[in-house]
């Protein structure tokens, strides 16, 4: 196992490893058999990762999700889906890198796909942006999520984001207004949407394509509010929080099940979906057919409103019904006659 | 609050959060004392640095006489000056604020915020009316906790939303934010699209929502409701943005052109309707709420 590849909290299996390759290379030269000995290391080593990826922090989670060699939307494009078409821009500006999208079949079941999109490597992350969108990707996305809608077609949204991006050209152009309207036409867009956080789920620029009947995280895929970075950075002035930010934050699947977030978590193969891609693969594949036909049960009317409703009812308030109403406050009789004459001004000086 | 205006203002006092030092020697609480006395008589532009009698600006709707500059409005002073008076009536003012997240220091900065603001929560709903015309109200406040958006914050501007639906009345909304509530994570971030999913209902009932943006207005509230407007408004010189400006700068690493992300900039680009100034605004929506109603008796 390439060591640079293995995070720092797996350093424990990094020795087990060194020890198993000797072992080989020693077999080898002296025509030994090992093979019992090895096998006896491989098991342990296996019990090892278990025994972390069981116990890992939010903090180790996130990095896991943002792992070069984690499987990007394209690689799990192509490992589930038997035929796919990308298509390309939003008609209006340009064509985004950052996120894409097309149609497929995965099994017998045509699908809109979309998603985020990174590189492995330097070269392409810049030409993908690093998976930061501009209003141009999330406006190619409505396009064609409403596309999905006119041929009936199920909606599957991948996300794997840092966030929209942040830049002079993204605001010129209305990130917000481009990531506002893809929210309010999601609520009501008329077939299935089913998304998957599979990486990073970085805010808005995540949630800008991430309404839909069912939501779903991979196990070791992160969804926040701001990053941990960030979070730190602004509320206690110190990024070097990060950590203590993303216990905070809640940000992990089994955390944001329990704050009626998402819907399910889909589990990865031992050490996360890059370990084995193929199997990380099926399993979302699998999901994915399951919510579809789940869905396919549903009215259109149903499915609309279990949608609105399930947003609806997102968040946590409390009723304080003795905190009294301000309107008496608003009007300080003694002031009245100063509140008119100002009124009267304002008047006048128009 | 207007009364507020005319002495004792939170706008007009000492800086927010400066404590009395009581270890401090008696000649720099002296001067502190003096600089108190003087912040209560009058304002330094934050633009011009032209110094304002505070009174002057009051009765200039807080905005400099000499350079237009518009200072931030509490939403007490803003309902005051844009609703006609006694009009309003407020709802889900019961609505208040829990820790979900059990976030560290939350409970605490809430209640800072609850102590130094006449409001409860960043936005105050309600109904109302400007010129007779009867409306739905909702105003937010950045002096509350940057105005950012919680679940409460959320749920408030949801409720407006439905009672504008289910009264068939027209929408206001003052929008005022740095973005969604860090301390309530995702469900800060769900707010979004709860209010947006909201706002389409009330749009295919045919009702109509006019967004108003002051300064500031970024982040998931600028990414949601406050973009959805039939008819969106800025105020004279607010930043709206998505990204701050900082942040901004911080990945290009390079400096912002002038004006970038003011009310006018986004007009430039198409993302706004007009941009107003204060004295106009209550004007401007009246106009709107009289050719709408025009249409409907047609």
């Amino acid at each position: 196992m390439d060591e640079n590849k293995l995070l720092d909290f797996e350093k424990p299996l990094l020795e087990l490893n060194k020890k198993i390759e000797e072992l080989e290379s020693f077999m080898k030269e002296k025509n030994i058999d090992l093979s019992s000995e090895i096998k006896r290391l491989e098991k342990r080593a296996e019990n090892v990762r278990e025994e972390i990826y069981n116990n890992l922090e939010p903090w180790q989670i996130l990095k896991i999700a943002r792992h070069p060699e984690r499987p990007l939307t394209l690689d799990y494009i192509d490992q589930i889906t038997d035929e796919f078409i990308e298509f390309k821009g939003d008609r209006r500006f340009g064509n985004d890198q950052a996120l894409v999208g097309g149609i497929g079949l995965i099994e017998d079941i045509p699908v809109t796909i979309l998603g985020h999109q990174k590189g492995k490597d330097t070269k392409v992350n810049i030409n993908r942006n690093f998976g930061m969108a501009h209003p141009e990707g999330y406006r190619k996305a409505m396009r064609l999520m409403r596309q999905a809608e006119k041929f009936g077609r199920p909606v599957v949204n991948l996300i794997n984001t840092p966030g929209a991006y942040p830049g002079i050209g993204a605001e010129k152009r209305g990130q917000a207004e481009a990531i506002a309207t893809n929210l309010m036409e999601m609520s009501g867009l008329k077939t299935p949407i089913i998304v998957i956080i599979t990486g990073e789920g970085g805010s808005g620029g995540a949630l800008g394509i991430g309404l839909g009947d069912r939501i779903m995280m991979m196990e070791f895929s992160y969804y926040s509010v701001s990053s941990p970075e960030a979070c730190a950075a602004i509320l206690w002035k110190n990024s070097d929080q990060a950590e203590e930010a993303a216990a905070a934050l809640k940000l992990t699947a089994p955390d944001l099940m329990e704050l009626g977030v998402i819907d399910k978590i889909i589990p990865e193969p031992a050490g996360g979906a890059h370990k084995d891609q193929k199997k990380a693969a099926e399993i979302l594949k699998s999901e994915i057919i399951t919510a579809v036909k789940e869905l396919s049960e549903l009215s259109e009317e149903q499915m609309l409103e279990q949608r609105y409703s399930k947003f609806r009812d997102m968040g946590e308030h409390i009723i304080k019904p003795d905190q009294g109403k301000i309107r008496e406050n608003l009007i300080d009789e003694d002031r009245k006659e100063d509140d008119q004459s100002l009124k009267r001004e304002n008047i006048q000086s128009k | 609050m207007l009364k507020d205006w005319f002495g004792k203002s939170k706008y007009v006092t000492v800086k927010k959060g400066e404590k009395e030092d009581t270890k401090e020697p008696e000649d720099k609480r002296e001067e502190k004392q003096k600089q108190k006395e003087d912040d209560q008589l009058w304002t330094k532009c934050k633009e011009c640095e032209e110094i304002i009698f505070n009174k002057k600006l009051a009765q200039n709707l807080m905005v400099c006489p000499k350079c237009g500059y518009h200072f931030r409005l509490t939403a007490l002073d803003r309902l005051s000056i844009t609703v006609d008076e006694n009009s309003f009536e407020e709802f889900a003012e019961d609505v208040d604020t829990g820790d979900p997240l059990d976030f560290p220091g939350y409970q605490d900065k809430l209640e800072k915020a609850k102590r130094e603001n006449t409001i409860n929560e960043a936005v105050i709903t309600g109904e109302a009316a400007i010129e007779e015309y009867p409306i739905v109200i909702a105003v937010m406040d950045f002096y509350f906790m940057g105005g950012s958006m919680g679940s409460a914050v959320g749920e408030k501007i949801t409720r407006a939303v439905e009672k504008s639906h289910t009264s068939e009345k027209p929408l206001v909304i003052f929008s005022t934010a740095g973005g969604a509530r860090m301390q309530e994570g995702m469900l800060s971030l769900m707010q979004m699209a709860k209010t947006s999913a909201a706002v389409r209902r009330l749009h295919e009932k045919g009702i109509l929502f006019i967004s108003v943006l002051t300064d500031p207005t970024s982040g998931g509230v600028t990414a949601s409701y406050a973009s959805l407007g039939d008819i969106i408004l800025a105020e004279q010189g607010a930043l709206i943005a998505f990204a701050g400006p900082r942040v901004i700068k911080q990945t290009i690493s390079k400096k912002l052109p002038e004006g970038f992300q003011r009310a006018e900039f986004l007009l430039e680009h198409g993302m706004v309707d007009r941009v107003v100034e204060r004295k106009n605004i209550r004007d401007n929506l009246a106009s709107i709420l009289k050719i709408h109603r025009t249409g409907e008796e047609f």
